[in-house]
């Protein structure tokens, strides 16, 4: 049976915005309700446009930030909760993350050898010959190659920088990894070698991969689960077949249809969405996508869907309760 | 006669650690209505080629080809003055970064109003009605009050919007869109390629669109260009392209797509593109390609039918892979 990792249940994280002076503080509801289960050597892909709060939900989960509310247990420890700051940092290792700019996430004056020992440095007790011998075994399993260790990162190419950010996220022996856009900055002959070694390092390692993307055939490859979100709500969760060859929420038929398709024989219907994400801070009434959804009928304007189980996926959408759809 | 007609167009660059070959040899014509798409990987040249095409490149870059005409006029013997007529009014380019495109001090409509006034004449004032019209054409709502906002006021996919409106404002005969949907999201993505791809029918526009990615391809162009480090691989049809590459380059790139993989992992072109100091002496591909023979590794192969290679793929032999269609419901 595999370990359970990361349960959340109903995570929000909110924001408070000055508007001025003398008014009231506005809230800015980057995370609403959230909740998944993660379990050893399982992949959940995040998925939503930009602003639908990927990104927060990452920060969360490697307690960069707290949530406002909800309960968060990762690897059995409930972070919500006051812990000690050991526990904290125990913790903190078995989480790490690998950002989406390989350019931007290297220190440009660093060696990459400095840069991987910089996590055993701080977290362990091991000696500079330990720490070099380390950094060396993980640069093998990565794909690069030893005399790279004396290597700046400008003399790398963007997939052999993207190596190096995830050698230094599994350097400290992760049992989860955030992995926030990670091919995206790539080209696609890269993406394809960075992707081949995420399934290849998950499956030596038994990792957990939370894997935010908004390039759905990427996701479609590498995740068993996906969560999809709109403004910071959950919209539709569920195993990876079942949303892709059955998506029930408009807005996730609305996004399958939106991703172009290389298959240039087959011409497919597009829905057609219109207007974009309205802003988190003034969001509508009722279900946040109502304004752009086809379904939209008077009871969306007014109370907000809640999550149900259909089959094998949940989906948050009051026309599907309401047997509209 | 073509609209646009490159042949044999090689850029180079001067740089402290000598000469840098960015485009080399890129041949291309394209009709009045059509829509070409350059493909390839970042380095390949297919930015650099354009902006060579709209004379915007640093000093720095020397621009050679044998030939540019673009609507019966030579390019190549014209001066600064005289191309500025044409680049922006006949001509005009989208770029990717909608934000940092345009000017974040001055209005929308300031920046849409200095277009016409420019190769019009007259006061910006007096095109105010017509940028109302543009701006409406491309889909933004109450165009009336947008006209005195400032780029920061508007999201990345109204900025692209206004980006069009720009462009199309002097109803030019070729557009040329570098990446105009990278920075984007999916839906807003499909937006932009409707929107790009009515204009271009209603305008009878040419339409240039340089991406790397091969799914808008699919989708959008009618005839592909493939460019790897510089040179013209590959030139075809766009069903023939996906269907049955002829180049190796092209069926490693199509297969490399997580649509197109076999099993867990996908297939991967093992190594990089390579850079100003590791170019290899003969095929430019052939330390990555899978069918490298002896001959390729000594000699630069010479273009036959628009297919730079020695051993072109034979068109039934790549006919392997069938995209499953992951969009479908």
């Amino acid at each position: 049976m595999p370990q359970l990792l990361i349960k959340a249940t109903d995570l929000h994280k909110h924001y408070g915005i000055k508007s001025g002076y003398l008014q009231a503080s506005k809230k800015l509801k980057a995370l609403a309700g959230v909740g998944f289960d993660l379990f050893e050597g399982q992949t959940l892909a995040v998925v939503g446009e930009s602003g639908c709060g990927k990104s927060t939900l990452a920060r969360l989960l490697t307690m960069v930030e707290k949530p406002t509310s909800g309960q968060l247990i990762v690897d059995g420890v409930d972070i919500t909760k006051a812990q000690t700051n050991t526990t904290k940092k125990q913790l903190r290792k078995t989480v790490q993350m690998v950002f989406q700019d390989p350019f931007g996430s290297l220190n440009p004056r660093q060696k990459i050898g400095h840069i991987l020992q910089e996590p055993l440095v701080i977290n362990t007790k091991l000696n500079s010959l330990e720490r070099r011998q380390k950094v060396l075994e993980i640069m093998d399993i990565v794909g690069l190659r030893s005399e790279h260790f004396q290597r700046y990162p400008h003399m790398f190419s963007g997939g052999q920088r993207q190596r190096v950010a995830i050698a230094r996220a599994l350097i400290l022996k992760p049992k989860i990894v955030v992995l926030d856009e990670p091919v995206s900055a790539l080209d696609v002959s890269i993406q394809a070698q960075v992707i081949n070694l995420l399934i290849e390092l998950q499956k030596e390692f038994g990792l957990a991969y939370i894997f935010i993307s908004h390039d759905l055939s990427v996701v479609q490859h590498i995740a068993d689960k996906i969560l999809v979100m709109y403004l910071g709500k959950p919209v539709e969760q569920g195993p990876i077949d079942v949303i892709f060859n059955d998506p029930k929420h408009p807005y996730t038929q609305a996004l399958l249809s939106a991703t172009p398709s290389t298959n240039i024989n087959k011409k497919r219907k597009r829905i057609k969405l219109t207007g974009e994400m309205p802003s988190p801070i003034n969001p509508p009434t009722g279900c946040a996508f109502n304004p752009r959804c086809q379904h939209a009928h008077n009871s969306c304007k007014v109370s907000e869907p809640i999550m149900q189980t259909y089959g094998n996926s949940q989906v948050a959408c009051l026309a599907l309760n309401e047997k509209r759809i | 006669m073509a609209l646009l007609e490159i042949a044999n167009l090689t850029v180079d660059f001067a740089t402290a650690t000598g000469s840098l070959r960015a485009v080399d040899g890129i041949d291309l014509e394209i009709d009045e209505g059509e829509i070409v798409a350059i493909v390839g990987e970042s380095g390949s040249g297919k930015s650099v080629g354009m902006l060579a095409l709209m004379g915007l490149l640093p000093w720095t870059s020397t621009v050679s080809a044998d030939r540019m005409f673009f609507d019966g006029q030579d390019l190549l013997r014209m001066n600064n003055r005289e191309r500025r007529k044409i680049i922006g009014k006949d001509i005009s380019m989208i770029f990717q970064e909608p934000m940092t495109s345009l000017n974040p001090c001055l209005t929308v409509g300031y920046q849409i109003t200095e277009v016409l006034s420019h190769h019009f004449g007259g006061k910006r004032r007096n095109y105010n009605d017509r940028a109302i019209e543009l701006l409406k054409q491309v889909g933004i709502a109450a165009a009336e009050s947008r006209l005195n906002s400032y780029p920061h006021q508007l999201s990345g996919g109204m900025c692209q919007r206004v980006m069009i409106a720009m462009m199309i404002a002097c109803q030019p005969k070729l557009l040329i869109a570098d990446e105009p949907t990278t920075a984007l999201d999916v839906t807003i993505q499909a937006q932009i390629l409707d929107l790009l791809i009515e204009l271009q029918k209603i305008h009878r526009m040419a339409l240039i669109l340089i991406t790397h990615d091969m799914s808008v391809v699919a989708e959008t162009a009618e005839r592909v260009v493939v460019l790897y480090a510089g040179q013209q691989v590959e030139q075809q049809n766009v069903r023939e392209l996906f269907n049955k590459p002829r180049h190796p380059y092209s069926e490693a790139l199509l297969n490399a797509l997580p649509e197109r993989a076999q099993g867990n992992l996908l297939n991967a072109i093992p190594g990089v593109v390579p850079g100003q100091t590791d170019r290899p002496q003969g095929c430019l591909f052939s330390p990555r390609c899978s069918y490298v023979k002896e001959i390729c590794i000594q000699e630069s192969p010479i273009a036959k039918d628009e297919i730079l290679c020695h051993f072109p793929l034979k068109p039934s032999k790549s006919n392997k892979s069938i995209a499953i269609d992951m969009g479908s419901q």
